[in-house]
């Protein structure tokens, strides 16, 4: 699809995976610099797998692969994630 | 245990029946995937590069030239690794033999590059002996830009997603160097007759 | 999250393409306005198809309302919108999403720009203001193409009042007794109905991508913070 989702729609596959709402932290490209929401990135769900890109510079930032018993995560296109409320004071929150 | 919604069919589909690999199922479509954005070139920008395994650009052509290489007709069965399957595929396109002929090279795999970053990995021998090509046409028309066009690689033999779409460069190499889905799950080698669709399958 | 049960209770057309179902979902957790859930469609024969559905309804209702825009050649839109009857079950994982909601903490006015479908999570940030008694203004910006083509429009009219505004952009509307504006939502629109930059509206933008991308760029070349403009794509068609 020429017009894809953004990381919106990859809340609940990614919720599952990492056990709080990932799509709210901000999300810098270790190609290009960008940062922002992960929900802000370009999804491409009708894939193999679950790929989000950059906004900016179009690099792939996070790919998911599942079968029906593993998932396979690459997280190289992220320099850095920024999550929110999960200082040492308080936890992530669930989904 | 998923409960089944009365009713719901989804995309037309039939089982294989021995027709296809274990685990496929035959579509009347021909579904769309990608990872990325459908890239946009202009033919007069487009080639097709060779490059050997000491970096140096072994083969070039524009699509002009590349057009007027040696072409074949083949009709072909495609399995993708997320199910479906199509039989009797029809395309057009120059067999890797005649695109890597002339090349002098002992590099044992080849990674295809595709424009927007995509990556592919193979043997060298599976791209070889009558096994692959790069096609142009599908189904009688020119391949449509969802679907690869202006050219993919095509490798039927193997799971769809070592297909390349918008294929530009071959890279021959003496090492393996897993590509976009290889290097996040995807098997290496991914021979839909073995299901081999994930590491360790 | 789980997947959870979620039965049809009610199906009713909004428009020519848009069916609302009210489902029951026991364990439904609650949720926020302008989440979504994940709904999961099993055939016999264990084939599975997907997709996300933004929660129309606002926080704390009895049953949670999806309302799905006709895709025709859709896997999933065609069965929800022609096939679900009152008793049917399918499976929805969710409320997900803690990026495009609207709590309605705090007074700062709020832009709601959707197109298509994009406007189902926006009228549950408009009914909640309502239920709630926000002090927060809300101004409401949906293009449609085509009258019949507002989705709840009757339900957006009612909710207008002292804090909560409603402008309606058709783009292919033919009759000559529409009043309203005609051709699409751009920035000169924005500029006439919304808040200027230095009030730092929240700005929610929601609907097929191209739209979006559109209104976010012109509410960003308008001078708004893109910090506070909040966008959710539905693809090409709108979901």
């Amino acid at each position: 699809m020429d017009t894809p989702l953004d990381g919106n729609a990859t809340g609940g596959a990614l919720g599952d995976l990492f056990g709080f709402d990932v799509t709210v932290a901000v999300s810098t490209c270790a190609t290009c610099g960008d940062a922002r929401a992960v929900a802000e990135l370009r999804a491409y769900l009708d894939a193999p797998g679950i790929v989000l890109r950059c906004a900016s510079c179009g690099a792939p930032q996070l790919r998911l692969v599942r079968s029906a018993d593993r998932a396979w995560l690459d997280l190289r296109g992220i320099q850095v994630l920024e999550i929110r409320g999960a200082g040492i004071a308080e936890p992530p929150g669930p989904s | 245990m998923a409960i089944v919604s009365r009713g719901f069919r989804g995309r037309r589909r039939q089982p294989g029946a021995g027709l296809v690999p274990p685990g496929q199922y035959l579509v009347d479509d021909f579904p769309v995937l990608t990872a990325g954005p459908t890239p946009d070139i202009a033919l007069e920008d487009w080639d097709l590069t060779v490059v050997d395994e000491s970096g140096a650009v072994a083969a070039r052509w524009t699509w002009e030239e590349f057009r007027s290489l040696p072409a074949e007709e083949v009709t072909v069965d495609i399995h993708c690794v997320t199910k479906w399957s199509k039989l009797g595929t029809r395309w057009e396109g120059v067999s890797l033999d005649t695109i890597l002929g002339e090349v002098d090279t002992a590099a044992e795999f080849v990674v295809a590059v595709s424009d927007g970053g995509y990556t592919t990995n193979l043997p060298v021998a599976d791209v070889l002996d009558g096994r692959a090509w790069v096609a142009y046409r599908f189904d009688g028309e020119d391949l449509e830009p969802e679907h690869g066009g202006p050219a993919r690689l095509l490798v039927p033999h193997l799971y769809f997603w070592k297909s390349a779409k918008w294929v530009r460069e071959l890279r021959l190499s003496d090492e393996d160097e897993p590509g976009f889905w290889e290097s996040v799950g995807y098997h290496n080698y991914g021979d839909p007759w073995r299901e081999q669709r994930y590491w360790g399958d | 999250m789980r997947w959870l049960v979620a039965t049809v209770a009610e199906t009713v057309p909004e428009t020519a393409r848009a069916v609302t179902l009210s489902l029951d979902v026991p364990d439904w957790p609650g949720h926020r306005a302008g989440q979504h859930v994940d709904v999961r469609l099993t055939a016999e024969d264990g084939y599975t198809a997907q997709r996300s559905y933004s929660i129309a309804s606002p926080p704390g209702s009895e049953r949670v309302e999806l309302t799905v825009d006709r895709i025709d050649d859709g896997e999933v839109s065609p069965y929800l919108t022609t096939v679900a009857e009152v008793g049917d079950q399918f499976e929805v994982r969710g409320p997900i999403g803690g990026w495009f909601v609207w709590d309605g903490t705090d007074s700062t006015p709020v832009l709601l720009v959707g197109g298509g479908s994009g406007v189902v999570p926006l009228r549950a940030m408009l009914r909640h203001h309502a239920a709630s008694d926000s002090p927060a203004a809300m101004h409401l910006v949906y293009s449609a193409r085509t009258r019949g083509d507002v989705i709840y429009r009757r339900e957006l009219e009612a909710l207008t009042g002292p804090r909560r505004a409603l402008t309606l952009a058709l783009t292919r509307e033919s009759s000559p007794d529409w009043a309203g504006h005609r051709g699409r939502v751009d920035a000169e629109l924005l500029a006439a109905v919304g808040w200027p930059p230095a009030v730092r509206p929240h700005c929610y933008v929601c609907g097929p991508t191209p739209f979006v991308e559109a209104v976010a760029d012109a509410l960003v070349g308008l001078g708004h913070d893109p910090g506070r403009v909040r966008t959710e794509r539905f693809g090409p068609t709108g979901g």
